[in-house]
């Protein structure tokens, strides 16, 4: 009884700066224990979810992983030129009806205004060199700006940004302008050299977009490959250039096959009447326990509050990101935590009713419902893992491992906490009020 | 135990209940929502009680083809559509955001594939979570095998789980077709944890006549089966209500005060569970001493 007090002192202490942890590392920075906050994922956060599919038929079979593992990077480059906090990207593969679907998902904290999501995303610059025509010379040096349609005026050369390796972004070191450096790959140093050597003294425009970018004249041949825009921009404009160039083409055409987007006053208004939701179910079940089974009950909401200590503090270590549906997971693993106490303590109150000692009825009473116990949950593990493998989408994933993550915490709770505490409390003796506070229900049978 | 000795009430009962069930499911089908057929819905609060006929016109001239519009809560509503494009959902959007007079609180749109391949991995997940805790139970219950053979634990459990999913689902049939409740992907989800609580239930019953079956082997006492289910669904009887008491109460927190999004979710836990309940003590049991009473006869 000794080690089991000494134990329930840990288990208490424990669990206070478990209680501690989860509601200081909440704050912010200042905390000792670090920085920890709950991870809310998009429906209580709000945001967009985008869900894409990768064309993929033009690549070997052998090198689709690695495609969309460039794909993935590609994106998520180009989201973080767009300064959206902790996106994220992740490829996914899938079996529909018989054909292997290869999925992009992306997720833009924050970010509710779909289009402009969708815009950022499939967004793919197009850089393109074009000869100004003979014909039309006079008009551009007249104007010295470029007013007609840029077809009348300038012929596709055939170099475009497909034949791009690199940019660089470069300052001159005299005045500062900022200046992109283009770097071809051999099939675009030599198409690039054949341009440059056939039409020395004509303009060379380079478009992005369709929007005339820099209208250099081409003074001499440029065999190595490497081109230099000097237009009028300012030097984030010109990062942001190479950045979009760098990032430009995607590895592979994406189509949109579906998308998610909530409003930032949804999530809350979710996430506080979740909050409200466990709160209130924890009250209501603990006063059930306390007057239903007495002083085991006691027992039971402390290993209850334990319990959700625990998980909370899981939560944020992990980290778990907490859906509406994994909060649901969560308020329904505290109904059913309670579970595994209510197996013991009936099978207490019967080997009571055997005429066992009050300790042996309680050391009896855990060891007889083990069994119970751990094949009942077992069923519930098995149910967490299949919904997580079939799971489409990340309300459910969540669900399923918030599920799965109550589930294990509780059988631990429920024998170790409840049983500890119980034993601890190391009541002695026979008399009627011993006997009142460990029966329980209506009345005292 | 009265429960046994009356079983035929309840397995009355439960026909009932399930014919019932059956026939929604039959005769209206599941509404689906586009979680599974695919298309748009949104989901937009202004900061007066929408007019209806004016949003009604409003999106008949954006030529998206069919569509609903549903009221929900004091000043939202809720459109549902085919799949639009985003350039579409933005000048749908703006029908209501126009004029800072509401705001979108959520867009979704799901395309035929996404749709499909939730349909099957919703069914998929079922048929598993249903094969997997039929090996569970035949597994734990291997060394019960008089005289009742441990598959049979496991084929009653199925009765029980088919039992405690098709009520739920007969009640959102019902719920689909005259208040236009939908099912998501939730729902789906809902009906698997209904199962692993079933189960678990039911094996609290059975582990207890595992139990009770071993001591009586061993004190060569022979008690008749009946009799032995009889006193095991008696011992377990308090701990399944208040088991299920305890969960229940959370979830009909979680459908009163939860957020709307997971409401239809507690709805359906709630709707199964207590079918879960009911059937681990009225039907699970009972219908062992049932098989029992038919090898028995055939034996003979």
């Amino acid at each position: 009884m000794a080690n089991s007090r000494f134990t329930a002192v840990f288990l208490l202490a424990l669990a206070f700066f478990g209680g501690f942890f989860v509601y200081s590392s909440e704050k912010g920075t200042e905390s000792a224990l670090g920085n920890f906050p709950f991870k809310y994922g998009l429906d209580l956060n709000g945001g967009t979810h985008l869900v894409y599919q990768a064309d993929t038929s033009k690549v070997a079979s052998g090198e689709v992983n690695g495609a969309m593992n460039a794909l993935r990077d590609t994106i998520e480059n180009r989201i973080n030129v767009f300064g959206v906090s902790e996106p994220l990207v992740q490829v996914e593969e899938a079996n529909i009806g018989g054909q292997t679907v290869e999925k992009l998902i992306v997720e833009l904290p924050g970010v509710t205004d779909t289009e402009k999501a969708i815009d950022i995303i499939g967004q793919t610059p197009i850089l393109e060199f074009k000869l100004l025509r003979p014909a039309a010379t006079s008009t551009v040096v007249a104007s010295s700006t470029i007013t007609a349609t840029a077809d009348e005026l300038f012929e596709d050369t055939g170099l475009t940004g497909r034949f791009l390796s690199r940019a660089d972004l470069e300052f001159d070191p005299n005045t500062g302008a900022p200046s992109v450096l283009l770097t071809f790959n051999n099939e675009g140093k030599d198409l690039f050299a054949v341009i440059t050597k056939e039409n020395i003294g004509r303009m060379l425009a380079i478009f992005l977009d369709g929007r005339p970018l820099s209208t250099p004249v081409i003074r001499e041949e440029i065999p190595d490959g490497k081109a230099q825009i000097t237009g009028t921009f300012t030097p984030d404009e010109a990062k942001k250039l190479v950045q979009s160039l760098n990032y430009g083409a995607l590895p592979l055409p994406i189509s949109l096959l579906g998308s998610q987007t909530i409003g930032a006053s949804l999530g809350e208004g979710a996430l506080s009447a979740s909050v409200y939701a466990g709160v209130l179910s924890f009250i209501i079940i603990s006063i059930f326990l306390i007057l239903w089974y007495r002083l085991p009950g006691v027992v039971a909401v402390f290993a209850l509050a334990i319990y959700t200590v625990l998980n909370l503090a899981i939560f944020k270590l992990v980290p778990v990101t907490l859906t509406s549906a994994g909060l649901a997971a969560f308020i329904l693993s505290i109904g059913m935590a309670v579970d595994a106490n209510i197996l013991i303590f009936e099978r207490m109150k019967e080997e009571l009713r055997r005429g066992l000692p009050l300790n042996d009825a309680i050391k009896e009473g855990f060891h007889r419902a083990w069994l119970s116990i751990r094949d009942s949950n077992l069923s519930s593990i098995i149910t967490a893992i299949i919904l997580y493998y079939f799971a489409t989408s990340a309300l459910i994933k969540g669900f399923a491992f918030v599920f799965f993550i109550g589930v294990v915490t509780s059988m631990f709770t429920a024998i170790t906490v409840s049983r500890t505490l119980l034993i601890a409390l190391g009541v002695k003796g026979e008399n009627k009020f011993i006997k009142f506070i460990f029966g329980n229900g209506i009345g005292n049978k | 135990m009265q429960v046994i000795k009356y079983r035929k009430i309840f397995y009355i009962f439960s026909a009932i209940i399930i014919a019932v069930s059956l026939y929604g499911i039959f005769a209206y089908g599941l509404n689906l929502g586009i979680d599974f057929k695919g298309g748009t819905l949104i989901e937009a609060e202004s900061v007066s009680p929408p007019n209806m006929q004016k949003i009604n016109e409003s999106l008949t001239q954006q030529n998206i083809g069919s569509f609903s519009v549903r009221p929900t809560g004091e000043r939202g509503v809720i459109v549902r559509t085919r799949e639009l494009s985003s350039e579409e959902l933005k000048s749908v959007g703006e029908i209501f955001t126009a004029n800072q007079k509401g705001i979108i609180k959520r867009a979704d749109t799901v395309g035929p594939i996404l749709g499909e391949e939730l349909t099957k991995k919703a069914l998929w997940s079922i048929v598993w979570v249903i094969v997997a805790i039929v090996l569970f139970i035949t597994f734990t219950f291997h060394k019960v095998s008089k005289p009742v053979s441990s598959w049979k634990y496991g084929a009653v459990a199925i009765v029980a789980l088919l039992h405690d999913i098709i009520v739920p689902a007969g009640v959102f049939a019902y719920l689909g077709y005259f208040h236009g409740v939908e099912i998501d992907a939730l729902f789906v989800t809902a009906l698997l944890v209904v199962l692993g609580f079933s189960v678990h239930d039911t094996i609290v019953v059975f582990d207890r006549t595992r139990e009770n079956l071993g001591k009586n082997n061993s004190a060569k006492i022979s008690k008749d089966f009946e009799t032995i289910v009889g006193e095991s669904v008696s011992q377990t009887f308090t701990r399944s209500i208040n088991t299920s008491l305890t969960t229940l109460i959370a979830l009909a927190v979680l459908y009163f005060a939860g957020p709307a999004s997971t409401q239809n979710f507690a709805l359906v836990l709630l709707i199964g569970i207590t079918a879960g309940t009911y059937s681990s003590i009225f039907i699970g049991s009972p219908l062992l001493v049932t098989l029992e009473k038919f090898q028995n006869r055939k034996s003979k």
